[in-house]
Protein backbone atom coordinates (compact mmCIF):
# COMPACT_ATOMS: atom_id res chain seq x y z
CA UNK A 1 0.00 0.00 0.00
CA UNK A 2 1.56 3.53 -1.06
CA UNK A 3 1.53 6.46 1.37
CA UNK A 4 0.99 9.81 0.45
CA UNK A 5 3.42 12.77 1.52
CA UNK A 6 4.27 15.95 0.61
CA UNK A 7 8.34 16.21 0.10
CA UNK A 8 10.95 17.91 -1.72
CA UNK A 9 13.21 16.10 -3.97
CA UNK A 10 15.99 16.16 -2.17
CA UNK A 11 14.17 14.74 0.51
CA UNK A 12 12.90 12.31 -1.46
CA UNK A 13 16.08 10.97 -2.54
CA UNK A 14 16.91 10.78 0.83
CA UNK A 15 14.30 8.72 1.76
CA UNK A 16 14.76 6.88 -1.19
CA UNK A 17 18.59 6.15 0.30
CA UNK A 18 17.08 5.59 3.51
CA UNK A 19 15.07 2.51 2.41
CA UNK A 20 17.79 1.26 0.21
CA UNK A 21 19.64 1.38 3.30
CA UNK A 22 22.66 0.83 1.18
CA UNK A 23 26.39 -0.33 2.71
CA UNK A 24 28.03 2.79 2.22
CA UNK A 25 27.41 6.21 1.54
CA UNK A 26 30.33 8.64 0.62
CA UNK A 27 29.08 12.15 0.37
CA UNK A 28 30.67 15.88 0.10
CA UNK A 29 28.23 18.81 0.69
CA UNK A 30 27.59 21.21 -2.18
CA UNK A 31 24.34 23.22 -3.17
CA UNK A 32 21.84 22.14 -4.05
CA UNK A 33 22.50 18.48 -2.85
CA UNK A 34 23.76 19.41 -0.02
CA UNK A 35 20.73 18.25 2.08
CA UNK A 36 20.55 14.57 0.37
CA UNK A 37 23.53 13.41 2.38
CA UNK A 38 22.44 15.65 5.34
CA UNK A 39 19.14 13.97 5.92
CA UNK A 40 20.54 11.00 5.45
CA UNK A 41 23.13 11.62 8.02
CA UNK A 42 20.43 11.91 10.26
CA UNK A 43 19.33 8.46 9.38
CA UNK A 44 22.70 6.75 10.22
CA UNK A 45 23.15 9.19 13.58
CA UNK A 46 19.37 7.76 14.54
CA UNK A 47 20.07 4.23 13.68
CA UNK A 48 17.56 4.26 10.98
CA UNK A 49 19.86 2.60 8.95
CA UNK A 50 22.88 0.64 9.09
CA UNK A 51 24.61 2.39 6.67
CA UNK A 52 28.86 3.40 7.09
CA UNK A 53 28.44 6.98 5.95
CA UNK A 54 31.82 8.21 5.08
CA UNK A 55 32.52 12.07 5.75
CA UNK A 56 34.93 12.35 3.45
CA UNK A 57 37.06 15.72 2.30
CA UNK A 58 36.25 15.82 -1.20
CA UNK A 59 34.17 14.69 -3.92
CA UNK A 60 37.22 13.16 -5.39
CA UNK A 61 37.04 11.44 -2.60
CA UNK A 62 33.45 10.58 -2.11
CA UNK A 63 33.62 8.82 -5.56
CA UNK A 64 36.65 7.48 -4.53
CA UNK A 65 35.45 5.88 -1.52
CA UNK A 66 32.25 4.29 -3.49
CA UNK A 67 34.72 2.88 -5.80
CA UNK A 68 36.30 1.29 -2.79
CA UNK A 69 33.06 0.37 -1.52
CA UNK A 70 31.69 -1.66 -4.36
CA UNK A 71 34.97 -3.17 -5.46
CA UNK A 72 34.88 -4.63 -2.01
CA UNK A 73 31.38 -6.05 -2.12
CA UNK A 74 29.38 -3.95 -1.00
CA UNK A 75 26.60 -1.38 -2.13
CA UNK A 76 27.67 2.45 -2.51
CA UNK A 77 25.63 5.64 -2.91
CA UNK A 78 26.46 9.20 -3.48
CA UNK A 79 25.09 12.75 -4.14
CA UNK A 80 26.51 15.77 -5.74
CA UNK A 81 25.96 18.55 -8.11
CA UNK A 82 28.42 20.84 -10.27
CA UNK A 83 31.57 21.59 -9.25
CA UNK A 84 31.42 18.42 -6.97
CA UNK A 85 30.87 16.26 -10.07
CA UNK A 86 33.56 18.48 -11.89
CA UNK A 87 35.89 17.35 -8.90
CA UNK A 88 34.98 13.85 -8.93
CA UNK A 89 35.99 13.97 -13.19
CA UNK A 90 38.93 11.25 -12.85
CA UNK A 91 37.08 9.04 -10.82
CA UNK A 92 33.30 8.75 -12.70
CA UNK A 93 35.46 6.88 -15.26
CA UNK A 94 37.27 4.74 -13.04
CA UNK A 95 33.91 3.90 -11.86
CA UNK A 96 32.59 2.49 -14.83
CA UNK A 97 35.47 1.11 -16.30
CA UNK A 98 35.56 -0.72 -13.40
CA UNK A 99 32.39 -1.61 -13.93
CA UNK A 100 30.95 -0.97 -10.34
CA UNK A 101 27.42 -0.18 -10.04
CA UNK A 102 27.19 2.66 -7.83
CA UNK A 103 24.81 4.96 -7.95
CA UNK A 104 24.49 8.87 -7.82
CA UNK A 105 22.02 11.52 -6.86
CA UNK A 106 22.81 14.31 -9.14
CA UNK A 107 20.86 17.35 -8.34
CA UNK A 108 21.27 19.49 -11.37
CA UNK A 109 23.17 23.24 -11.41
CA UNK A 110 25.43 24.95 -13.39
CA UNK A 111 28.79 24.60 -13.50
CA UNK A 112 30.85 27.40 -13.04
CA UNK A 113 31.91 30.02 -14.02
CA UNK A 114 31.19 32.47 -13.17
CA UNK A 115 29.70 31.73 -10.41
CA UNK A 116 26.70 30.11 -10.00
CA UNK A 117 24.77 27.86 -8.48
CA UNK A 118 21.29 27.82 -9.68
CA UNK A 119 19.82 24.81 -12.19
CA UNK A 120 21.08 23.96 -15.45
CA UNK A 121 22.15 20.79 -16.89
CA UNK A 122 25.51 21.19 -17.52
CA UNK A 123 27.12 19.43 -15.07
CA UNK A 124 25.07 16.20 -16.24
CA UNK A 125 26.45 17.00 -19.99
CA UNK A 126 29.66 17.15 -18.98
CA UNK A 127 29.94 13.65 -18.22
CA UNK A 128 27.45 12.42 -21.09
CA UNK A 129 30.08 9.82 -22.52
CA UNK A 130 31.57 8.90 -19.25
CA UNK A 131 29.90 5.35 -19.34
CA UNK A 132 27.10 6.02 -16.77
CA UNK A 133 23.74 5.55 -17.18
CA UNK A 134 21.81 8.84 -16.89
CA UNK A 135 18.27 8.87 -16.22
CA UNK A 136 16.51 12.45 -15.84
CA UNK A 137 13.21 13.21 -13.00
CA UNK A 138 10.67 15.55 -13.72
CA UNK A 139 9.66 15.88 -10.20
CA UNK A 140 10.23 14.47 -6.40
CA UNK A 141 8.18 11.45 -7.30
CA UNK A 142 10.19 10.60 -10.12
CA UNK A 143 13.35 11.08 -8.36
CA UNK A 144 12.11 8.78 -5.62
CA UNK A 145 11.24 6.18 -7.98
CA UNK A 146 14.30 6.34 -9.88
CA UNK A 147 16.48 5.77 -7.07
CA UNK A 148 14.38 2.94 -6.38
CA UNK A 149 14.64 1.17 -9.52
CA UNK A 150 18.57 2.16 -10.19
CA UNK A 151 20.17 -0.80 -8.42
CA UNK A 152 18.07 -3.44 -10.35
CA UNK A 153 19.48 -2.11 -13.25
CA UNK A 154 22.65 -1.02 -12.48
CA UNK A 155 23.87 -4.33 -10.76
CA UNK A 156 22.36 -6.67 -13.51
CA UNK A 157 24.78 -8.96 -14.85
CA UNK A 158 24.32 -7.73 -18.29
CA UNK A 159 25.13 -4.30 -17.27
CA UNK A 160 27.25 -3.93 -14.27
CA UNK A 161 27.47 -0.10 -15.08
CA UNK A 162 27.05 3.07 -12.56
CA UNK A 163 23.91 4.75 -12.53
CA UNK A 164 23.21 9.05 -11.58
CA UNK A 165 19.43 9.98 -11.30
CA UNK A 166 19.07 13.80 -12.25
CA UNK A 167 16.76 16.46 -11.11
CA UNK A 168 16.39 20.15 -10.94
CA UNK A 169 18.71 21.76 -8.29
CA UNK A 170 15.92 24.12 -6.59
CA UNK A 171 12.99 23.90 -9.15
CA UNK A 172 12.27 20.09 -7.78
CA UNK A 173 15.24 19.47 -4.91
CA UNK A 174 13.51 22.39 -2.74
CA UNK A 175 10.17 22.45 -3.97
CA UNK A 176 7.59 20.16 -1.23
CA UNK A 177 5.38 18.69 -3.62
CA UNK A 178 2.65 15.47 -3.20
CA UNK A 179 4.85 12.37 -3.12
CA UNK A 180 3.54 8.35 -2.92
CA UNK A 181 6.04 6.39 -1.07
CA UNK A 182 5.91 2.75 -0.66
CA UNK A 183 6.51 0.40 2.40
CA UNK A 184 10.39 -0.18 3.37
CA UNK A 185 9.62 -3.28 3.60
CA UNK A 186 7.99 -3.46 0.09
CA UNK A 187 11.40 -1.37 -1.35
CA UNK A 188 13.98 -3.86 0.68
CA UNK A 189 12.10 -7.26 -1.48
CA UNK A 190 12.15 -4.63 -4.97
CA UNK A 191 15.59 -3.88 -4.79
CA UNK A 192 17.00 -6.84 -3.43
CA UNK A 193 20.37 -7.69 -2.04
CA UNK A 194 23.67 -7.17 -3.61
CA UNK A 195 25.37 -10.58 -4.71
CA UNK A 196 28.81 -9.92 -6.83
CA UNK A 197 30.08 -12.74 -8.64
CA UNK A 198 33.67 -10.95 -7.77
CA UNK A 199 34.53 -8.87 -4.92
CA UNK A 200 37.79 -8.28 -3.07
CA UNK A 201 36.89 -9.32 0.17
CA UNK A 202 36.29 -13.06 -0.61
CA UNK A 203 38.41 -14.62 0.67
CA UNK A 204 37.93 -17.73 -1.20
CA UNK A 205 39.06 -16.00 -4.18
CA UNK A 206 41.91 -13.55 -4.08
CA UNK A 207 41.30 -10.81 -7.47
CA UNK A 208 43.03 -7.76 -8.81
CA UNK A 209 40.72 -5.08 -9.86
CA UNK A 210 42.38 -1.93 -11.90
CA UNK A 211 45.67 -3.49 -13.87
CA UNK A 212 47.76 -1.37 -16.14
CA UNK A 213 45.50 -1.89 -19.66
CA UNK A 214 47.84 -1.57 -22.43
CA UNK A 215 47.37 -1.37 -25.63
CA UNK A 216 46.01 -5.25 -26.61
CA UNK A 217 43.31 -4.89 -23.90
CA UNK A 218 41.96 -1.43 -23.51
CA UNK A 219 40.22 -1.32 -27.05
CA UNK A 220 38.01 -4.55 -26.01
CA UNK A 221 37.30 -3.17 -22.58
CA UNK A 222 35.74 0.05 -23.64
CA UNK A 223 33.45 -2.25 -26.21
CA UNK A 224 32.47 -4.26 -23.49
CA UNK A 225 31.39 -0.91 -21.45
CA UNK A 226 29.44 0.07 -24.56
CA UNK A 227 27.55 -3.24 -25.32
CA UNK A 228 26.66 -3.28 -21.56
CA UNK A 229 25.67 0.27 -21.81
CA UNK A 230 23.39 -1.16 -25.05
CA UNK A 231 22.25 -4.06 -23.13
CA UNK A 232 20.68 -1.96 -20.64
CA UNK A 233 18.12 -0.35 -22.46
CA UNK A 234 15.97 -3.50 -22.31
CA UNK A 235 16.84 -3.97 -18.81
CA UNK A 236 15.98 -0.72 -17.65
CA UNK A 237 12.34 -1.63 -19.51
CA UNK A 238 12.42 -5.18 -17.27
CA UNK A 239 12.98 -3.14 -14.64
CA UNK A 240 9.84 -0.72 -15.15
CA UNK A 241 7.70 -3.39 -15.68
CA UNK A 242 8.34 -4.80 -12.77
CA UNK A 243 7.89 -1.41 -11.06
CA UNK A 244 4.57 -0.78 -12.37
CA UNK A 245 3.33 -3.93 -11.29
CA UNK A 246 4.23 -3.26 -7.88
CA UNK A 247 3.31 0.75 -7.60
CA UNK A 248 1.13 1.00 -10.92
CA UNK A 249 3.43 3.89 -12.01
CA UNK A 250 4.54 3.55 -15.34
CA UNK A 251 8.25 4.35 -17.02
CA UNK A 252 9.59 3.51 -20.07
CA UNK A 253 12.83 5.39 -21.86
CA UNK A 254 10.73 8.45 -22.64
CA UNK A 255 7.24 9.82 -21.66
CA UNK A 256 5.47 10.84 -24.91
CA UNK A 257 2.75 13.12 -24.11
CA UNK A 258 -0.41 13.94 -26.24
CA UNK A 259 2.55 12.60 -29.07
CA UNK A 260 0.42 10.03 -31.14
CA UNK A 261 -1.30 12.87 -33.41
CA UNK A 262 0.68 15.65 -32.46
CA UNK A 263 2.01 17.70 -35.47
CA UNK A 264 4.49 20.09 -33.20
CA UNK A 265 6.88 18.64 -30.70
CA UNK A 266 9.00 19.65 -27.75
CA UNK A 267 11.79 17.28 -26.79
CA UNK A 268 12.92 18.14 -22.83
CA UNK A 269 13.98 16.54 -19.86
CA UNK A 270 13.56 17.42 -15.90
CA UNK A 271 11.27 19.80 -14.48
CA UNK A 272 10.86 22.12 -17.84
CA UNK A 273 8.33 18.38 -18.68
CA UNK A 274 5.59 19.69 -16.25
CA UNK A 275 5.49 23.33 -17.25
CA UNK A 276 5.31 22.31 -21.04
CA UNK A 277 2.28 19.77 -20.37
CA UNK A 278 0.86 22.38 -18.99
CA UNK A 279 1.52 24.75 -22.32
CA UNK A 280 0.52 21.53 -24.64
CA UNK A 281 -3.02 21.43 -22.44
CA UNK A 282 -3.53 25.42 -23.33
CA UNK A 283 -2.97 24.34 -27.02
CA UNK A 284 -4.88 21.63 -27.52
CA UNK A 285 -7.46 23.80 -26.12
CA UNK A 286 -7.50 26.09 -29.00
CA UNK A 287 -7.02 23.20 -31.50
CA UNK A 288 -3.54 23.05 -31.77
CA UNK A 289 -1.97 19.80 -31.88
CA UNK A 290 0.69 20.62 -29.63
CA UNK A 291 3.05 17.41 -27.60
CA UNK A 292 5.75 16.93 -26.08
CA UNK A 293 8.66 13.69 -25.62
CA UNK A 294 10.08 13.99 -21.99
CA UNK A 295 13.37 11.82 -22.06
CA UNK A 296 13.57 9.67 -19.11
CA UNK A 297 16.51 7.72 -20.24
CA UNK A 298 19.51 10.02 -21.69
CA UNK A 299 22.62 7.41 -21.38
CA UNK A 300 21.57 4.47 -23.26
CA UNK A 301 20.36 7.11 -26.19
CA UNK A 302 17.62 5.59 -27.12
CA UNK A 303 17.71 7.52 -30.85
CA UNK A 304 15.89 4.10 -32.57
CA UNK A 305 13.25 5.09 -30.62
CA UNK A 306 12.42 8.48 -30.37
CA UNK A 307 13.00 8.72 -34.22
CA UNK A 308 10.27 6.58 -34.23
CA UNK A 309 7.92 8.76 -31.97
CA UNK A 310 8.61 12.03 -34.02
CA UNK A 311 8.87 10.63 -37.48
CA UNK A 312 5.05 11.68 -37.99
CA UNK A 313 5.77 15.76 -36.57
CA UNK A 314 5.73 18.55 -38.97
CA UNK A 315 8.53 20.24 -36.29
CA UNK A 316 10.41 19.74 -33.46
CA UNK A 317 11.95 21.73 -30.93
CA UNK A 318 14.49 20.52 -28.68
CA UNK A 319 14.96 22.22 -25.46
CA UNK A 320 19.02 22.12 -24.12
CA UNK A 321 19.38 23.76 -20.76
CA UNK A 322 23.30 23.21 -21.15
CA UNK A 323 24.91 25.03 -24.20
CA UNK A 324 27.63 22.74 -25.49
CA UNK A 325 29.32 26.10 -27.17
CA UNK A 326 30.19 24.08 -29.86
CA UNK A 327 28.49 25.93 -32.68
CA UNK A 328 26.68 23.07 -33.46
CA UNK A 329 24.20 23.03 -30.67
CA UNK A 330 23.00 21.68 -27.71
CA UNK A 331 23.75 17.56 -26.69
CA UNK A 332 20.27 16.49 -26.62
CA UNK A 333 19.96 18.72 -30.13
CA UNK A 334 22.80 17.29 -32.00
CA UNK A 335 22.29 13.59 -30.33
CA UNK A 336 18.54 13.62 -31.95
CA UNK A 337 19.17 14.92 -35.06
CA UNK A 338 21.87 12.90 -35.83
CA UNK A 339 19.47 9.71 -35.04
CA UNK A 340 17.43 11.34 -37.33
CA UNK A 341 20.01 10.88 -40.24
CA UNK A 342 20.67 7.59 -38.94
CA UNK A 343 17.19 6.15 -39.03
CA UNK A 344 16.31 8.28 -41.63
CA UNK A 345 13.62 10.44 -40.25
CA UNK A 346 13.12 13.87 -42.04
CA UNK A 347 11.39 15.99 -39.63
CA UNK A 348 12.28 19.91 -39.56
CA UNK A 349 14.11 20.30 -35.92
CA UNK A 350 15.21 23.24 -34.14
CA UNK A 351 17.36 23.70 -31.08
CA UNK A 352 16.63 25.86 -28.04
CA UNK A 353 19.61 27.24 -25.21
CA UNK A 354 17.23 27.70 -22.54
CA UNK A 355 17.15 27.96 -18.83
CA UNK A 356 21.01 28.57 -18.07
CA UNK A 357 22.31 29.36 -15.10
CA UNK A 358 18.69 29.01 -13.34
CA UNK A 359 16.80 31.58 -15.59
CA UNK A 360 13.76 31.31 -15.06
CA UNK A 361 11.46 29.55 -17.78
CA UNK A 362 7.76 30.17 -17.66
CA UNK A 363 4.58 28.71 -20.28
CA UNK A 364 4.94 31.55 -22.19
CA UNK A 365 8.37 31.42 -23.24
CA UNK A 366 7.53 27.90 -23.82
CA UNK A 367 4.70 28.73 -25.53
CA UNK A 368 6.46 31.09 -28.15
CA UNK A 369 8.54 27.95 -28.62
CA UNK A 370 5.54 26.27 -30.39
CA UNK A 371 4.45 29.06 -32.44
CA UNK A 372 7.82 29.40 -33.66
CA UNK A 373 7.19 25.63 -34.70
CA UNK A 374 3.62 26.53 -35.91
CA UNK A 375 5.47 28.92 -38.50
CA UNK A 376 9.03 25.94 -39.26
CA UNK A 377 6.16 23.36 -39.70
CA UNK A 378 4.03 25.51 -42.26
CA UNK A 379 7.15 27.35 -44.23
CA UNK A 380 9.77 24.24 -43.99
CA UNK A 381 12.03 27.43 -43.39
CA UNK A 382 14.19 26.46 -40.36
CA UNK A 383 16.20 29.64 -39.60
CA UNK A 384 18.81 29.90 -37.45
CA UNK A 385 18.39 25.99 -35.95
CA UNK A 386 20.61 26.97 -32.61
CA UNK A 387 18.81 29.11 -30.73
CA UNK A 388 18.17 30.86 -27.62
CA UNK A 389 14.95 31.20 -25.59
CA UNK A 390 14.63 34.15 -22.66
CA UNK A 391 17.93 35.36 -23.46
CA UNK A 392 18.74 39.08 -23.79
CA UNK A 393 20.27 40.01 -26.85
CA UNK B 1 42.08 -16.91 -17.19
CA UNK B 2 45.83 -16.26 -17.12
CA UNK B 3 44.94 -17.69 -20.79
CA UNK B 4 44.05 -14.01 -21.65
CA UNK B 5 46.62 -12.75 -23.98
CA UNK B 6 46.95 -10.29 -27.19
CA UNK B 7 44.94 -12.56 -29.42
CA UNK B 8 41.83 -13.33 -26.97
CA UNK B 9 38.68 -12.54 -28.36
CA UNK B 10 36.58 -9.54 -26.47
CA UNK B 11 33.97 -12.14 -24.98
CA UNK B 12 36.18 -14.18 -23.32
CA UNK B 13 38.09 -11.26 -21.46
CA UNK B 14 37.36 -10.32 -17.99
CA UNK B 15 35.67 -7.07 -17.00
CA UNK B 16 37.23 -4.00 -16.23
CA UNK B 17 40.52 -6.24 -16.89
CA UNK B 18 40.09 -7.99 -13.80
CA UNK B 19 42.48 -10.68 -12.54
CA UNK B 20 40.32 -13.44 -10.95
CA UNK B 21 43.55 -15.14 -9.86
CA UNK B 22 46.51 -14.84 -7.36
CA UNK B 23 50.06 -14.87 -7.83
CA UNK B 24 50.19 -14.25 -11.71
CA UNK B 25 52.60 -11.21 -11.89
CA UNK B 26 54.87 -14.58 -13.54
CA UNK B 27 52.70 -14.29 -16.45
CA UNK B 28 53.82 -10.95 -17.39
CA UNK B 29 57.16 -10.64 -18.73
CA UNK B 30 58.49 -7.32 -18.02
CA UNK B 31 62.15 -8.01 -19.07
CA UNK B 32 61.99 -6.30 -22.87
CA UNK B 33 61.72 -2.88 -20.41
CA UNK B 34 65.52 -3.33 -20.08
CA UNK B 35 68.25 -1.02 -21.39
CA UNK B 36 70.62 -2.17 -19.76
CA UNK B 37 71.55 -5.64 -18.51
CA UNK B 38 73.17 -6.85 -15.19
CA UNK B 39 75.93 -9.76 -15.99
CA UNK B 40 76.57 -12.13 -13.19
CA UNK B 41 80.14 -12.80 -12.78
CA UNK B 42 80.09 -16.42 -10.81
CA UNK B 43 83.72 -16.48 -9.56
CA UNK B 44 83.58 -12.81 -8.16
CA UNK B 45 80.51 -14.11 -5.92
CA UNK B 46 80.49 -14.80 -2.76
CA UNK B 47 76.88 -15.74 -1.83
CA UNK B 48 76.59 -12.77 0.56
CA UNK B 49 72.95 -13.04 -0.35
CA UNK B 50 72.82 -9.09 -0.38
CA UNK B 51 71.45 -8.84 -4.02
CA UNK B 52 67.99 -11.28 -4.29
CA UNK B 53 66.35 -9.18 -1.65
CA UNK B 54 66.72 -6.06 -3.23
CA UNK B 55 65.59 -6.53 -6.75
CA UNK B 56 62.17 -5.38 -7.24
CA UNK B 57 60.92 -8.44 -9.61
CA UNK B 58 61.80 -12.05 -9.59
CA UNK B 59 64.89 -11.86 -11.61
CA UNK B 60 67.17 -13.34 -9.43
CA UNK B 61 66.36 -17.14 -8.41
CA UNK B 62 67.42 -18.54 -5.53
CA UNK B 63 68.07 -22.56 -5.17
CA UNK B 64 66.81 -24.86 -1.96
CA UNK B 65 70.59 -24.32 -0.50
CA UNK B 66 70.11 -20.41 -0.39
CA UNK B 67 72.32 -19.37 -3.20
CA UNK B 68 71.66 -17.52 -6.09
CA UNK B 69 71.97 -18.27 -9.37
CA UNK B 70 71.88 -16.78 -13.17
CA UNK B 71 69.71 -13.91 -13.80
CA UNK B 72 66.28 -14.81 -15.29
CA UNK B 73 66.16 -12.24 -17.51
CA UNK B 74 62.30 -12.42 -18.31
CA UNK B 75 61.61 -9.99 -15.38
CA UNK B 76 64.92 -7.70 -14.91
CA UNK B 77 64.15 -4.64 -15.75
CA UNK B 78 67.48 -3.33 -15.81
CA UNK B 79 67.14 -1.40 -12.64
CA UNK B 80 70.90 -1.96 -11.62
CA UNK B 81 70.01 -2.16 -7.86
CA UNK B 82 71.46 -5.20 -7.33
CA UNK B 83 75.07 -4.16 -9.32
CA UNK B 84 74.97 -1.20 -6.59
CA UNK B 85 74.32 -3.58 -3.24
CA UNK B 86 77.36 -6.15 -4.59
CA UNK B 87 80.27 -5.29 -2.21
CA UNK B 88 82.60 -8.01 -4.63
CA UNK B 89 81.48 -6.56 -8.07
CA UNK B 90 80.29 -10.34 -8.97
CA UNK B 91 77.09 -8.14 -11.21
CA UNK B 92 78.42 -5.85 -13.91
CA UNK B 93 75.96 -3.77 -15.77
CA UNK B 94 76.58 -3.46 -19.96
Amino acid sequence: MSIRERLSGNEASATAMKQINPDVVAAFPITPSTEIPQYFSTFVANGTVDTEFVAVESEHSAMSACIGAEAAGSRAMTATSANGLSLMWEMIYIASSLRLPIVMSLVNRAVSGPLNIHNDHSDAMGVRDSGWIMMFSENNQEAYDNLLMAHRIAEHKDVMLPLMVCQDGFITSHSIENIMLEEDSEVKKFVGTYKPEHYLLNRKEPIAIGPLDVQPYLFEHKAQQADAMRASKQVILDVAKDFEAWTGRKYGLFEEYKLDDAELAIVCVNSTAGTTKFVVDKLREQGIKAGLLKLRVYRPFPGEEISKALAHVKAVAVLDKSDSLNSAGGAIFTDITSSFQVHRVNVPTINYIYGIGGRDTKADDIESVYKDLEYVAKTGDLGIPYRYLGLRR
Amino acid sequence: MSEINANTPMKDMTIGGNIYEAGNARNFKTGDWRSVKPVYIEEKCKQCGLCFPVCPDNAIPVNKELKREDFNYDYCKGCGVCAKVCPFAAIEMQ
